[in-house]
């Protein structure tokens, strides 16, 4: 390790090792710090990616996938099922070797990684940000670098350390505990289930996804407003007792979805953020796995172009080629949040039953948003941005 | 005062908390956390969004300095 590079990376997550990639790429030098020991783990996620998404980054592989799947499966506050047949195939990661081949990959491309390396500061120059401070393995160290690209995650502070206002607003942060549970018979292994409702999720989704082997996550997320009464762990413990009583838990973990628009700023002086320490999840579905990636492939090529031209500036560049790709799709799919966050169950129920009239080969996700938005003319112009001009 | 209370035994270091934390009082290491007395402001937004309710706010406590300021 040297104590000068191109371009210091802060975080080992899906965006970060990806931003280093296409930094590397272009025989720019890179290191990648992770607080934690090991890169893919802990894995704070529901790992539901879309086939598609994958294929942009990485020849899709049975060793990090755990399930294949074709289609979703909705149920109704009054347990009306409603099977919705998927477009595109999707997949359920293993994550924790994702991660850990996604690493690989920026390692192959000519980064460095650096585990337990927690940084805790940011190294000034003139106004500008000039490298990072951490602590590696309890010693003191200072890396001095052109650019630093915070990719630390929900918990993210490198913005805040470089002025940016990066803290989420606790009624968008989506709270979430997750358990995977074995030897589940009654589950399909190739569809992903959301319960919705006041009983299991209210103002989101319950989920039930397959791992393979009769095993599934099993997870929820509450915003900060219901967390105030009730916590995201007793919700999910009363699902568990009243569906799944003898349930065989194989693990357990917490984590936040920032289930809100990219930040304002995502660039400063030397400085920019990706995946979802920027915010760029989807708010609607709290998807932020090939997001990230997409963050970090356009910060990582203008990052590299930055330093190649010597012209720091460009990584503004960043902002709005993020916007145009992502970040306004975000927007809409904000604001159809916003119109579906409060149905009531019966409003739910309702959609259901409506729903399950269209014949299984017209069924569409564009379809079913429209169906749930009929009353709310306003929105369908947002669905219809979304689901039916794509791109 | 601080009236914030973690259990670190309970705590999973996902995060969450430092992410609403307006007042960046929250550090979070691989497993460690603190909250830094001099900047949080009992605000309580770290402990509705904990989903493992290892966050509390201590009620005694705030009546308690409440009482302690009328007298």
């Amino acid at each position: 390790m040297r104590t000068e590079y191109d371009v210091v990376v802060v975080g080992a997550g899906p965006a970060g090792t990806t931003t280093a990639r296409f930094i590397a790429g272009q025989g720019v030098s890179v290191l990648v710090l992770e607080k934690d020991r090991d890169v893919g783990y802990p894995v704070r996620c529901g790992e539901a990616v879309s086939r598609a998404g994958v294929e942009e980054f990485i020849t899709p592989d049975d060793k990090w996938i755990s399930a294949k799947i074709n289609k979703f499966s909705m149920i109704a506050p009054n347990g009306e099922e409603v099977i919705l047949p998927l477009e595109e195939e999707g997949f359920i990661l293993e994550r924790k070797i994702f991660d850990y081949v996604l690493g690989q990959k920026a390692v192959e491309a000519g980064a460095e990684i650096l585990t337990r390396a927690y940084v805790h500061g940011l190294i000034f120059d003139g106004g500008k940000v000039a490298g990072v401070k951490f602590t590696h393995i309890g010693e003191e160290k200072e890396i001095h670098s052109k650019i630093v690209i915070g990719a630390d995650g929900v918990e993210s502070r490198v913005g805040r350390w470089a002025g940016l206002k990066t803290y989420v607003d606790f009624r968008e942060m989506e709270s979430a505990v997750q358990v995977t549970v074995g030897g589940l018979n009654d589950i399909r292994q190739d569809t992903c289930y959301f319960y919705f409702g006041q009983e299991y999720a209210p103002e989101g989704y319950l989920w039930v996804f397959p791992k393979g082997n009769n095993s599934a996550n099993i997870g929820l997320g509450v915003s900060g407003n219901i967390g105030k009464k009730r916590s995201a762990l007793s919700f999910l413990n009363y699902f568990l007792e009243k569906n799944y009583p003898n349930a065989g838990i194989l693990t357990q973990v917490a984590g936040g979805v920032p289930c809100t628009i990219t930040l304002e700023k995502i660039t400063a002086p030397g400085l920019m953020l990706v995946g979802d320490a920027a915010r760029q999840v989807n708010p609607l579905s709290g998807g932020g796995i090939i997001s990230g990636m997409i963050g970090g492939k356009i910060a990582g090529k203008i990052a590299a172009r930055a330093v190649k031209e010597n012209k720091p500036e460009l990584i503004s560049l960043y902002e709005k080629e993020w916007d145009e790709r992502l970040g306004r799709r975000h927007r809409n799919f904000d604001r159809i949040k916003d119109g579906i966050y409060n149905f009531s169950d019966e409003k739910f129920n309702s959609i259901a039953r409506a729903f399950n009239k269209v014949p299984m080969e017209k069924r569409t996700l564009g379809n079913l948003f429209k169906t749930a938005l009929i009353h709310n003319p306003s929105l369908l112009v947002d669905v219809a941005k979304v689901f039916v001009i794509k791109n | 005062m601080l009236l914030i209370e973690i259990t670190p035994d309970k705590c999973d270091f996902c995060g969450c908390c430092v992410g609403v934390c307006p007042e960046d009082a929250i550090e979070l290491k691989e497993a460690e956390i603190t909250i830094d007395e001099k900047l949080c402001t009992n605000c309580a937004k770290c402990v509705w969004s904990c989903p493992i309710e290892v966050l509390q706010f201590n009620k005694e406590k705030a009546a308690e300095v409440k009482n302690a300021n009328r007298v």
